[in-house]
C-alpha cells in the first residue's frame, strides 16, 4: 500500500471510530484535508449525521475533491431526507458541475432554507462552463440569469447579496465567450439594486459587480 | 443547518382584525400574550395597536408563577418595534417595574426607539455601580438587566456617562463586560474598546463568539473585519456582522463603492 493511501485508511477508521461529537468533527477534518477521491462515500455520509460542524467540514471537502463527489452526489440525492439534501446541494453549488445545475437554478428559487438558496445563488456564478458543449452554453447561461434575476427580489437579503455574486459571475463567463446580449438583462437587474433595494449591503455589492462588468465590455 | 433559525417565515396563523380583537379582550389570557408577540412582529403602527400595546404594558391580570408580567413583556418588546416616539414615557416609566424582562425588554425598546431622553433614567438602574451588579438569589439573572441597559446607553448617551459605564469592564460576567466594552466603543470612538471584543471571538465558548460577532457588526468596526469573517462559528452569523461593518463604512464615507467597502464585500463572497 503506498504512503497516500494508508493515510487515507487510517484517516477513514478515525471517522468510524469516532464517539463523540468533537472527535467526529476532527476526524471528519483531517479526512477533509487530504482531498482524495476515496473519502467521498465516507464524507457523504457525514452529511447525514446530524452534526452541523462535521457537515460543514464534510462540505468543504467535497467542494475540494469536485466532479467524483458531484457525480456521487447526482445518483443518490433523491434518496436522502431534507438535513442531507440540504448539505449536498451546498456541496453541488460549491462544485459547480453543469450535470447539478438544474437542481441548482430549482434551489436558489425556491430551496427552504435560506443558506442553502444563498450558496446555490453563488454558486450559479461559478458553473464550469468549459464542461458543458459549446454550443449549449449560450442558452444555459441565459437560463442562469433569468433565475438570478428572479433571485434578486428574495425575501432574505443576504440571499439577494448571492444573486449579486452570481450574476457577477456569469456575466464574466459569458463576456469571455463573447455572448455579448446576455449582458444587458445583468446590468438592468443589477441597476434595479442600486436603485431600490432596501438593505445598504445589496446595493453596495450590486454597485460593485456592475463596475466591474463596465470594465469587461470596455476591453 | 436546521438549528440556524433561518427559515422562511411560516404564515401568522391569524388575521390583523383577529390580533386587535384579541388583544382587546381580557378572557383569554394566552390569546392576548400572542396578539400582543403578533402585533409586534407583523403590525404596523396605527394610533389603536399603539394604544393596545400601551393598555397591555399596564396589565395585571396576566402573572407568571414567579410574579412576573408576561404580557407587559410581549407589549414592551412590540413598542420597540413598531412604536413612536408617544410611547417613550409609557416604556420610561416600564423601567421601574418589578419585573426584569420588563425592564430588560424596555431598555431595549428604548434604544430601538432612539429615545436620548430615556438616558438618565437608564443611568439610575445602574446605582451602586459594580458592586451592586450581583445575583439575584435562586433566579437566572442579576438584579437589573445590564447588558440591555449598558447596550442602550453605548447608542443614546454620550460622553458625560463615561465614568458610569467604565466601571462595568471589570464585571466578572463576560457578556456585562462585552456590553461595556461596546457602549464605550460608541461613547468615547476608542478602538481599544473595539479590541476587547475582537479577543472575545478567539474565546473557547461559541455562545460568547456569537454575541461578539453581532456586537462588532452592531457598532461597524472596520479593523474586526478579517478577524470575524475567521471566526470559528457559523457563516449566517458572519454574514450579518461584515454586513454592519459594511453598512457603517458606507455611511461614514458616503460612498457605495471604495477600497474598504469592496475589502469587506471580498470576506462576505467568500462566506456565501
Amino acid at each position: 500500500m503506498s504512503e497516500s493511501n494508508l493515510l487515507l485508511q487510517q484517516r477513514l477508521r478515525a471517522v468510524e471510530a469516532a464517539d463523540c461529537a468533537q472527535e467526529l468533527l476532527d476526524s471528519v477534518e483531517a479526512l477533509a484535508a487530504l482531498a482524495d477521491e476515496g473519502a467521498v462515500d465516507a464524507l457523504i455520509r457525514v452529511l447525514g449525521y446530524n452534526n452541523p460542524g462535521a457537515a460543514v467540514a464534510a462540505v468543504d471537502g467535497l467542494i475540494k475533491i469536485g466532479t467524483p463527489a458531484a457525480s456521487a452526489l447526482l445518483t443518490q440525492i433523491d434518496g436522502y431526507n431534507y438535513g442531507a439534501r440540504a448539505w449536498a446541494l451546498r456541496v453541488l453549488s460549491g462544485i459547480g458541475d453543469p450535470r447539478g445545475l438544474d437542481l441548482i437554478l430549482e434551489t436558489a428559487v425556491e430551496d427552504f432554507s435560506l443558506s442553502v438558496r444563498r450558496a446555490a445563488a453563488r454558486g450559479l456564478g461559478a458553473i464550469q462552463w468549459e464542461k458543458l458543449p459549446k454550443e449549449r452554453r449560450e442558452q444555459e447561461q441565459s437560463r442562469v440569469i433569468q433565475s438570478l434575476i428572479t433571485v434578486l427580489e428574495d425575501v432574505e437579503w443576504v440571499v439577494r447579496y448571492g444573486a449579486v455574486v452570481g450574476l457577477e459571475g456569469v456575466a464574466i463567463a459569458a463576456a469571455q465567450e463573447g455572448f455579448v446580449a446576455l449582458a444587458d438583462p445583468i446590468v438592468g437587474g443589477l441597476s434595479d439594486r442600486i436603485k431600490k433595494d432596501d438593505t445598504l449591503a445589496v446595493q453596495a455589492r450590486a454597485q460593485w459587480a456592475l463596475s466591474q462588468i463596465q470594465l469587461l465590455e470596455q476591453h | 443547518m436546521a438549528n440556524e433559525s433561518e427559515f422562511k417565515e411560516s404564515a401568522p396563523q391569524i388575521t390583523f382584525e383577529q390580533a386587535i380583537a384579541n388583544l382587546r379582550q381580557t378572557e383569554d389570557i394566552g390569546d392576548r400574550y400572542y396578539a400582543a408577540w403578533w402585533l409586534g412582529r407583523f403590525g404596523t403602527g396605527e394610533p389603536e395597536v399603539i394604544n393596545l400595546l400601551l393598555v397591555a404594558l399596564e396589565d395585571t391580570q396576566d402573572r407568571a408563577p414567579d410574579g412576573g408580567f408576561p404580557l407587559r413583556r410581549n407589549a414592551a418588546r412590540a413598542l420597540g418595534k413598531i412604536g413612536n416616539p408617544s410611547v417613550v414615557s409609557a416604556l420610561i416609566a416600564s423601567l421601574e417595574c418589578s419585573d426584569y424582562y420588563v425592564r430588560e425588554a424596555a431598555a431595549q425598546s428604548l434604544e430601538a426607539l432612539n429615545a436620548t431622553e430615556s438616558v438618565e433614567k437608564l443611568v439610575s438602574l445602574l446605582a451602586g455601580g459594580v458592586e451592586a451588579a450581583i445575583e439575584v438569589p435562586g433566579k437566572p439573572h442579576l438584579v437589573q438587566p445590564y447588558n440591555a441597559i449598558l447596550e442602550a446607553l453605548g447608542r443614546l448617551g454620550d460622553t458625560h456617562i463615561v465614568p458610569i459605564v467604565e466601571p462595568f469592564l471589570a464585571h466578572s460576567t463576560v457578556q456585562v463586560k462585552n456590553a461595556a466594552a461596546r457602549a464605550m466603543y460608541q461613547l468615547t470612538g476608542q478602538g481599544s474598546y473595539a479590541e476587547r471584543l475582537v479577543e472575545t471571538l478567539q474565546c473557547d465558548d461559541l455562545q460568547l463568539r456569537r454575541s461578539a460577532l453581532l456586537d462588532l457588526g452592531e457598532i461597524g468596526y472596520l479593523p474586526a473585519a478579517a478577524a470575524i469573517a475567521e471566526t470559528l462559528a457559523e457563516n449566517s452569523i458572519k454574514l450579518i456582522a461584515l454586513r454592519g461593518v459594511l453598512e457603517k463604512e458606507i455611511s461614514a464615507a458616503n460612498h457605495l463603492v471604495s477600497s474598504q467597502t469592496c475589502d469587506v464585500m471580498k470576506l462576505m463572497d467568500s462566506l456565501l
